[in-house]
Order: structure tokens, then C-alpha cells, then sequence
């Protein structure tokens, strides 16, 4: 009959109205701001930059204990090109302790960055990863939104929060290919005192730094 | 106790110059929508001068009917003859002679009209007519004419009904 | 003078009060803006309090919270909701015809407001008793039409006109069942004049109110005006001049800051007193629905029930989807203008069949029937299924 599907429709309704009062399963809402949401592990937003060391290092120690070598890589294949380099002149020892470039400035402007992880992908060196932090809002909308070294900086601590199975993997190959270059480094050192002992000739440094480049991933 | 001007009461007087006004304006504005919109304004006054009148039924259905319904209907027949753009006209078509002769002849006979019937004793007092005498005198000595206007305007729906189906199926408006 | 027809009468005493600080000849003069005020004060105050209720209920129907931020249990929202739509920047469009896109929301407003002139809201509470009043209303509400088509024309947006074509169409034709729905109570009453309707419900008895919904051709009457009502106001689930999925906003796409809350506040009156008027036809009025429930002011059983509509009118949006333009239209030719028709020559069969339980039976039974056979009738040729499309050549 006419109207009976309407009828239906109306005491579906009055279900749902009534029922919201009654049984807290009806109202998914997540009121934000005092309750969250659980983070998912691989949500994802923008990026920052993997430094080794205390949570609250200070900014000196932030700096020194970054694992971006300033290959520029990232910057060259970032769609959008929201990521600036500027390679740095002089050099610092890395986490195997090989001396490498630096950035002397890595700038994100995160009001361009599409969240599309390419940096990360490409990065050889596991010194960009994504954040989960979403609080970004600013009354600055140019300088604000554009980060530096200092603010893109976060611990491996930090990333072992947020992305725990990722940064075990990222570990575990780092620790693997340490040992392999220590190792290298030691038969190198020992095939250099070798060859010091038939012609001094201290060479070995820059081949072992090359070798450790080598993606294992 | 209403102030008065030349004899006329004030609000008669407004209410006039904004009639004419709207008519001028539906007759010299170069779009078309805007002249529909100045003629909803001379049937707006024509209402407010029927109130005036203290005729409140002749008011009311002047406001349902020509704002209601005409002014849309006339508006209707603008956007879907001229499309919606801004189409512009000249004020004056080229055949004005005639239009004034229309004009000119028109108006003499409203004034012939108004004139003749206009009774003898002009100052009588406004009967009081109230809705429901408007009623039973349609219902009894104007039952005829109401008939008549009643089957007219039914011949006219189906009519339209008919204008407005289909022609190649028999699927149609009931 | 008791005290509870005192409080029954409270705003006429107060405004009787207040004149009498004037001059006697300006004093009907002051009574009169004195009940305009408190009419443009009153609905508007309904309207801020509607927003807030609507927009929870549709909420809870949805399973959500609903707006809980402003104030306690976020009724403090619509406070929020003026200032932002005070502040906000008005922007006309360039094209636009500026003087008609002005002129449009303050007809509307405008027009609106007027319709509660004759709306008897208490005892005594009427700030016009004309002996047309419910024909004013309808002149009045006819009117708004043209302010909706000015607002889409003016804007130069095709969405604005297409709503505004819409919107003209639909009110159109459901203002003939609308009108054609309240005839019947016009016939039973013999009166066109809101007050005396309400007076005509007045009776009792034994305890139930000889309101008109409790017969027959009352009870038609009421669901036709309520649905004719609803399309009326633009309201879902007619609101297709307003579709937000093919039409971004309807006619008022184009309107921004204080216009669009006007639009909205011309909505929002245009229901409560649309709504207020089917009270008056159907349910009495301002009259009590039993007779040991007298002594509560008559206002507060005005605004009672015009609560209970706007909780309807709520639920109704909650729950139906959106018709598409034939059906509309097919429904309101079909449907509706069938249905009034019968149902005026039920009321005139009601009046004289005489007193007893025949008449009943025969005018339920007829108006059943018809309405059971046109049902059945308009279902038939309801094709379900992909739609098939016809293209202009
Ligand atoms: S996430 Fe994509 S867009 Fe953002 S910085 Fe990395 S490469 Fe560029
Ligand atoms: S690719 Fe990695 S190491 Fe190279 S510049 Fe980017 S972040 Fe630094």
C-alpha cells in the first residue's frame, strides 16, 4: 500500500534516535579533542628526518647524530619539489663513524608535500622517514609550514613509537650492514697494514665509504 | 485625522505614485525580467490601493493571483522564450505609432467604463462587505456567470493538458 | 480576574500596560508595534533554538552526537552561528544584477513575517483579526515565490536558476492542494477568519477537543496540508530546489554572509508559520487536547504544538530521501489534487448527512477506498528499475 515504506522508514528512525540515548555501541563518534582515535601504524603524513640519539638531545646533538648526507636524492625525485638542500662544506663522522657530508640546510615546506613517501623510498640511507603528528596548524602560513633541519629532526626513539615493525626492520639492516662494513673495514685495515707493510700507501678510507653505499635492501 | 493633499489621503497618495511608477518603469526598463519584476510592483500597489479601500477580499486574491501567479507565469514565459541571458531591447519598438493608437484606445474605453458606471451619488458610504456576503452572492445571483467562468477555465486545463503530452506515445499527464 | 487566566493572558495585560504609558490616541499605535515586536522577537528566538534541536535530532537519527560544543550540550551553537554569519564577507557576483540580488532575501523575510500577522497564537493573541486572514496567509505565502525566482535570476549562476525554476514550479503546484486542503475547514467553519476557526475547535466532548483532525475529512485534510506544507517550504523530502548534490546550494549559491542567513531564517519562519497555520486549521489552535488541561496558558498550547510539528517536520527529514522532479510533479497532479478534490466533496457530504455514527463510517470508508485505489493505481505505473531518459531532438 501506498505509504508503507514511508511508515517503516519512520520507525526505523525512531529507532536509531531513541536507541542513540540508550546504548553507547550506536554512537561511534570519536569526540577528538579529549578522546583519540588509536593511530594506526602506517598512517603517515609528512616527512622527518631520522637522527640517532636521545629523545631530548640537545639541538647540537640532534644535528650531529642525523643520518641525511645531503645526497640530494630525495630533493630530485620529490614530486612536487618541496624539499631544499644545501650540502654542507666540511664533513662529520657518520653512525659507522666514516666521515660524510652533511645538510647545512634541509628544508620541507610542508604546505607542498603531498604525503606521497617517495622521498622515503628513495632515500639509500634510512635518514627520512614519516611522521603521524597531524597538530600542524599555524597562524603562519609561509614561514610556519616551512621546516628546518632543527624542526624536521626526530630520534630513532621517536620513530620506533610510531612505526614499531618498520623501525625494527630499518634497525636490524643498519646493525647488519655496520658489522659488514666494520668487518670490511677491519680486512681492509688489515689488507692496508699488509700492503703499508710492503708499500706505505694510506688509501683505504674513501673504497670502504663507497662500498657502504651499496644498497642491501 | 489622516492627513490629506490635494483631498486624497496620504497612504492613497504613496501608494498611487508607487503603482505608476512600477508601470512606467514595466513599460521603459530595457530587460525583460526587469519589467516583469516593475509590473509585480504596479499589481503589489493595485492590491494595497484595493485594501485602501477597505475591500479586503478584492485585495487578497489581487496579491495571490497577479503576484502569485501571473507575475510568475509572465516571468516563466520570458526565461523560456528568451532563454536566461540579458537580452536588451530598445524601449521604443518600431511600430510605436500603433501601440499608442492601442494605447490611447484602450484607455478611452476604461474611461468610458468607469465613468458610466459610476453611480449617481458618488458620496454614499462604502458598504460594508464582508467575505462571507461576497460568497453567498456568487453562490445565488452570480452562479451563472461563475459557472460559466468555472467551465471555461476547465476547458482551458484540459486543453493545456492536451498542448503539453507527448505526441508520439499515448503515455501522457493522466 | 483568576490568576491563571491572568497568566493566560500575561502578554496582552503587558501590552495593554505599556500603551497605557501613551497618549490615548497613540495607543493602538503602540499596541500594535508592541505585538510586532514581540512576534519578530518570539519566532526568530524559535528559529535559533530550531537550528540547534534539528541539527541534534538529525544526529541522534544518524547515530551521531550532533553539535556539542558551544555552551552546554552546544546550544549556545546558534550565538556562534550569527556572529560568523555576521562577520562573514558578502560576496555579490560580479555579473550579478546587484539591486534584485539585495532586494530578493528582504521580500523573502519580508513576506514571511507578514503570514504571521493572522496567526492566532493565544487567546486573544492576534495581531490582526481579519475577517480574510486565511486568505491574507495564502496571498502572503504566494509572494515568497517571486522573492525565490528574483534570488536566482539575480544571481546569473545556473545552478541559482535552476533551483529557483524548481522551486517556482514545485510551489506552484502544491499551493493547490495547500489551498485546496484548507478549503474544507473554510466550508466547515464558514469563515475564513483564523480566529474564529480556532473558536469553531473550542468544544468538548466529554474530555476530547472537537478538533477538526478527529474526523474523517479532517484527518485527509491535515496529512494532505502537512505534505503540501512541507513542499511548500522547500523542506525534505521536497527539497529539491536546494539539492546540495546537483545543485551546490539551489537558488541561494550566490548568497553569502547575513543574505544566506536570511534565506535561512525565511526558511525556517516560512515553516513555523505554515506549521502554525495547520495547527489552526486541524488542531485547534491554541486550544487544550483535553478539557481537565485548561488551566495551562493557551500560548503555551500553541507553542507546544508548534514544537511537536517542528519535531515532526525533523523526523520526516531524518527519514525520507529526496523525490526526483517527475515524481514531484507526478505526485502533486496525480496524487494530491485528486485526493483534496474528494476530500472537498466529503467535508460537503459530512455537512449534510446530519449527526450520528453513518456519516462516519461512509466518509472514512470513501476516502480509504479512494486513497487505497489511487495508491494501487500510481504504483502500477511506477516503473521500478534503471530509468530510461528522453532527449529533447
Ligand atoms: S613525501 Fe613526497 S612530497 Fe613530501 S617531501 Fe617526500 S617526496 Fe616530497
Ligand atoms: S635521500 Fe636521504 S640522505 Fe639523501 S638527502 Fe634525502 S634524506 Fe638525505
Amino acid at each position: 500500500m501506498l505509504g508503507e515504506g514511508m511508515l517503516k522508514g519512520l520507525a526505523e528512525t525512531a529507532k536509531n534516535f531513541a536507541g542513540s540515548f540508550v546504548s553507547k555501541d550506536r554512537l561511534t563518534t570519536v569526540q577528538y579533542p579529549e578522546e583519540r582515535a588509536p593511530v594506526i601504524e602506517n598512517t603517515r603524513d609528512f616527512p622527518f628526518l631520522v637522527y640517532d640519539g636521545a629523545d631530548d638531545a640537545s639541538d647540537e646533538a640532534k644535528l650531529a647524530g642525523l643520518r641525511c648526507v645531503a645526497c640530494q636524492i630525495c630533493e630530485k625525485e620529490c614530486p612536487p619539489k618541496c624539499i631544499y638542500i644545501v650540502k654542507s662544506t666540511d664533513k662529520k663522522p657518520d653512525y659507522v663513524g666514516k666521515p660524510q657530508i652533511y645538510p647545512a640546510r634541509f628544508d620541507i615546506d610542508i604546505s607542498v608535500c603531498m604525503s606521497c613517501q617517495i622521498c622515503v623510498e628513495v632515500c639509500p640511507f634510512e635518514a627520512i622517514k614519516m611522521d603521524t603528528e597531524f597538530e600542524l596548524s599555524t597562524t603562519d602560513r609561509f614561514g610556519g609550514l616551512l621546516y628546518d633541519r632543527e624542526q624536521l629532526a626526530r630520534s630513532n626513539q621517536h620513530y620506533h613509537k610510531i612505526h614499531p615493525t618498520e623501525a625494527a626492520e630499518v634497525d636490524a639492516r643498519l646493525a647488519e650492514e655496520k658489522a659488514k662494513s666494520e668487518a670490511k673495514a677491519k680486512a681492509a685495515a688489515e689488507a692496508a697494514a699488509l700492503k703499508a707493510a710492503a708499500a706505505a700507501a694510506p688509501k683505504p678510507v674513501v673504497p670502504a665509504a663507497i662500498e657502504q653505499k651499496e644498497p642491501t635492501a | 485625522m489622516i492627513p490629506t493633499v490635494f483631498g486624497l489621503t496620504l497612504p492613497f497618495l504613496i501608494i498611487a505614485a508607487l503603482t505608476i511608477a512600477g508601470a512606467v518603469a514595466a513599460a521603459l526598463l530595457r530587460n525583460l525580467v526587469h519589467c516583469a519584476l516593475s509590473l509585480t510592483i504596479t499589481f503589489a500597489g493595485l492590491a494595497l490601493l484595493y485594501l485602501n479601500l477597505e475591500a479586503q477580499f478584492a485585495g487578497f486574491v489581487q496579491m495571490l493571483v497577479y503576484i502569485g501567479a501571473v507575475a510568475i507565469l509572465v516571468v516563466f514565459a520570458i526565461l523560456l522564450t528568451r532563454g536566461a541571458g540579458m537580452p536588451e531591447y530598445r524601449s521604443y519598438s518600431s511600430n510605436w505609432l500603433l501601440g499608442l493608437i492601442l494605447a490611447a484606445a484602450t484607455f478611452a474605453v476604461l474611461t468610458w467604463a468607469v465613468t458610466r458606471s459610476l453611480p449617481a451619488t458618488a458620496a454614499s458610504a462604502a458598504p460594508a462587505v464582508t467575505v462571507q456576503g461576497i460568497g453567498v452572492s456568487l453562490m445565488t445571483t452570480y452562479v451563472m456567470p461563475l459557472e460559466i467562468v468555472a467551465i471555461l477555465l476547465t476547458v482551458a486545463l484540459i486543453g493545456a493538458v492536451i498542448v503539453a503530452m507527448p505526441e508520439s506515445k499515448k503515455e501522457g499527464q493522466q | 480576574m483568576s490568576l491563571l487566566s491572568q497568566l493566560d493572558q500575561i502578554f496582552v495585560l503587558l501590552q495593554h500596560w505599556v500603551a497605557g504609558f501613551f497618549p490615548t490616541w497613540l495607543q493602538p499605535f503602540v499596541g500594535t508595534v508592541l505585538a510586532v515586536v514581540g512576534i519578530v522577537a518570539a519566532f526568530p528566538g524559535i528559529f535559533a533554538v530550531t537550528t540547534v534541536l534539528e541539527r541534534k535530532g538529525l544526529g541522534r537519527i544518524q547515530n551521531r552526537l550532533g553539535p556539542n560544543r558551544v555552551g552546554p550540550f552546544g546550544f549556545f551553537q546558534p550565538v556562534a552561528d550569527g556572529i560568523k554569519s555576521l562577520t562573514k564577507e558578502d560576496i555579490v557576483p560580479f555579473t550579478a544584477d546587484g539591486l534584485v540580488h539585495f532586494l530578493a532575501p528582504v521580500v523573502l523575510v519580508v513576506a514571511v513575517f507578514l503570514g504571521f500577522a493572522v496567526l492566532p497564537i493565544g487567546r486573544n493573541m492576534v495581531l490582526a483579526n481579519m475577517d480574510a486572514g486565511l486568505l491574507f496567509f495564502f496571498a502572503i505565502g504566494a509572494s515568497t515565490e517571486l522573492s525565490v525566482f528574483m534570488a536566482g535570476w539575480s544571481s546569473r549562476n545556473k545552478y541559482s536558476l535552476l533551483g529557483a525554476m524548481r522551486a517556482v514550479a514545485q510551489m506552484i503546484s502544491y499551493e493547490v492542494p495547500l489551498l485546496l486542503s484548507a478549503t474544507v475547514i473554510v466550508m466547515m467553519t464558514g469563515s475564513l477568519s483564523t480566529v474564529k476557526i480556532v473558536e469553531a475547535q473550542g468544544g468538548f466532548t466529554g474530555f476530547l477537543p472537537h478538533w477538526y483532525v478527529f474526523t474523517p475529512w479532517g484527518f485527509a485534510g491535515f496529512v494532505l496540508f502537512v505534505i503540501a506544507a512541507l513542499a511548500e517550504t522547500n523542506r525534505s523530502p521536497f527539497d529539491l530546489p536546494e539539492g546540495e548534490s546537483e545543485l551546490v546550494a539551489g537558488y541561494f549559491t550566490e548568497y553569502s554572509g547575513f543574505k544566506f542567513a536570511l534565506f535561512f531564517l525565511g526558511e525556517y519562519l516560512g515553516m513555523f508559520s505554515i506549521a502554525g497555520f495547520a495547527i489552526t486549521l486541524f488542531l485547534g489552535g491554541w486550544g487544550a487536547p483535553f478539557s481537565f488541561l485548561g488551566f495551562v496558558p493557551s500560548w503555551g498550547w500553541f507553542f507546544l504544538k508548534l514544537l511537536g510539528a517542528i519535531a515532526l517536520f525533523i523526523w520526516l527529514r531524518g527519514t525520507l530521501p529526496r523525490l526526483r522532479q517527475d515524481q514531484l510533479m507526478n505526485f502533486a497532479w496525480k496524487f494530491m489534487l485528486p485526493m483534496t478534490l474528494l476530500n472537498l466533496v466529503v467535508a460537503g457530504a459530512w455537512r449534510f448527512m446530519g449527526e450520528g455514527i453513518l456519516r462516519w463510517l461512509i466518509c472514512s470508508a470513501v476516502l480509504l477506498a479512494a486513497y487505497v485505489l489511487l495508491g494501487r493505481v500510481l504504483m502500477r505505473h511506477q516503473k521500478l528499475g534503471p530509468r530510461s531518459y528522453r532527449y529533447a531532438e
